[in-house]
């Protein structure tokens, strides 16, 4: 066999652009209700949101539970991530603000879940910039990793967006918030296990 | 021998191992896509808007047929949103925090018998059934702009009788100044009250000139029919120069008093909104922009309008106040 489990990748990638297309499907047909664009906007954060998480719970599997087939799909995970964030923000500034540039900076610039938005996508960018073999290779691999620590912030400043854009039920970010937060918990403890000198 | 296959049609070996392999990989692809698929969109919320229809029946309600009739006085001549969008398309949070919750949940709500107390700074304090206090006064048609802080809008043809009449009849005293307003607290009916969201029951209040305004209106019905539960039945306020929460719904209660009122989202949060919330463009919400909305069922934005366009009706209530402090 070349690669274990060749099916894994192909199918999580498919998979996870499901609901990008049954989203699109939905609007085309007036499915999603009386304010599209904004149940559209609210799908496309949320998702890109989750797979962010899911691609920082992936190491954490493979420290505590062994598991590699997660690190298999960290990458695609990403990827997939940052293919919903950045639907959101061109739905966002082309649909929404039709590409009013004075409205966008005046909201990225004044409203502060909108900057925390704005400042989590920018920081995806470089990474899904330098998501290569090619750029691991190129920039050697330590400053790869160095760099890519940005999905920390990243996630981090995406999940306040999400919790600072609701209007009294915190209760959808709180999880999201818990599951960042145990993911970077669990990185913290098997680093103090690892670094423990061998009794 | 006759009957045994030429060897040139017997599949080789390696090719049969091959094509199991391919039929395993391709059940073990498909059921991850599947998998991977389903658990995004149902953690996405990617159900939820499906249950529109079904919220529909549960309203039991059709859409009404638009008889053409004169415009009136206060009336705009824009394009009323479609009846399935005003229905379904709520924020009432006694039903729940999604806009689709209350088309879904609110049909547990009995609206009859229902009776309103009238108290506070009257001639004389009294509790009035519904049904005999909407025959004091004809209900008129009225087709009003609708404007969500959230910067959303639609425009709605209400069915209703002018507030002013109702406090004219019941005669405030001299030292009425404000009016409050309160919707019935009935946890067991509105399941959102059983969750701490908001300070429970919701309370609005306007000042005695805004509430004596010829626009402000106490609501029964919508589209020439009686409210659907989710619009806020049986009775509403409807202030259409104000942002869509100071119209509270299922009132129960209104009180003539000379201190302002307090009010249930600025008790939930002073910051964003305020006592007054008239509509304003040039007054920020602290978190988005009020310089425009989404017209529910249009694509792009268009402009808000100071006052959502009453200014000429209703500006000089203000002129002794700073818009910007009094938001």
């Amino acid at each position: 066999m070349s690669t274990p489990l060749p099916w894994l990748k192909p199918g999580l990638v498919v998979g996870a652009l499901a609901p990008l297309t049954a989203l699109a499907l939905q609007a085309a047909t007036g499915a999603l209700g009386a304010d599209p664009i904004a149940i559209a906007l609210n799908r496309l954060g949320l998702l890109a949101l989750i797979l962010l998480v899911a691609s920082l719970m992936c190491t954490p599997l493979k420290l505590f539970f062994g598991w590699t087939w997660p690190l298999r799909v960290r990458r695609a995970l990403g990827l997939l991530a940052f293919t919903y964030a950045a639907a959101h923000v061109l739905l966002y500034s082309v649909v929404d603000q039709g590409l009013e540039l004075s409205a966008i900076v005046a909201d990225v610039v004044k409203r502060p879940f909108i900057t925390v938005g704005f400042v989590a996508f920018v920081l995806l960018v470089p990474l899904a910039w330098t998501s290569t073999d090619a750029a691991v290779r190129r920039l050697g691999f330590e400053r790869w990793q160095r760099l890519h620590r940005l999905t920390y912030v990243a996630s981090s400043l995406g999940a306040l967006h999400f919790f600072l854009r609701v209007k009294k039920d915190v209760s959808e970010p709180l999880v999201v918030v818990l599951l960042l937060a145990g993911s970077f918990g669990l990185r913290l403890i098997a680093r103090a296990r690892s670094t423990r000198p061998a009794s | 021998m006759a009957n045994e296959p030429k060897s040139s049609e017997i599949t080789p070996e390696a090719t049969f191992a091959r094509r199991r392999e391919f039929l395993k990989n391709s059940a073990l692809l498909s059921a991850t896509a599947a998998v991977t698929g389903g658990g995004l969109w149902a953690l996405s919320g990617g159900a939820l808007h499906a249950r529109r229809d079904d919220a529909k029946q549960k309203a039991g309600e059709g859409a009404p047929s638009s008889a053409a009739r004169p415009r009136g006085r206060y009336d705009t001549d824009e394009a009323p949103t479609s009846w399935d969008d005003a229905t379904t398309y709520n924020n009432y949070y006694e039903f729940g925090t999604d806009k689709g919750d209350p088309a879904q949940n609110a049909h547990t709500l009995v609206t009859r018998p229902w009776t309103v107390r009238i108290s506070g700074e009257v001639e004389q304090e009294q509790t009035v059934d519904l049904d005999e206090l909407t025959k004091w006064f004809p209900l008129e048609d009225r087709v009003y702009r609708f404007r969500c802080v959230e910067a959303w809008s639609m425009v709605i043809p209400w069915l209703g009788f002018p507030l002013g009449k109702l406090l004219e009849r019941v005669k405030p005293t001299s030292r009425a100044k404000y009016v409050a307003f309160e919707t019935l607290l009935r946890p067991e009916q509105m399941p959102g009250q059983r969750e701490p969201i908001l300070d429970w029951p919701y309370v609005e209040g306007l000042r005695l000139d805004e509430a004596m305004h010829p626009l402000a209106l106490l609501a029964v019905g919508v589209y020439g029919k009686p409210l659907p539960n989710q619009n806020g039945a049986p009775l509403r306020l409807v202030v259409p120069w104000k942002y869509g929460f100071k119209n509270i719904k299922a009132i129960v209660g209104i009180r003539l008093q000379a201190e302002q009122p307090r009010t249930t989202w600025n008790l939930a949060a002073a910051r964003e909104y305020g006592f007054y919330a008239n509509v304003n463009p040039a007054v920020d919400h602290p978190r988005w922009s009020q310089a425009s909305e989404r017209r529910i069922g249009e694509l792009g934005r268009r402009k808000t309008l100071p006052f959502n366009g009453y200014a000429d009706e209703v500006a000089s209530l203000y002129k002794d106040l700073d818009l910007k402090a009094a938001f």
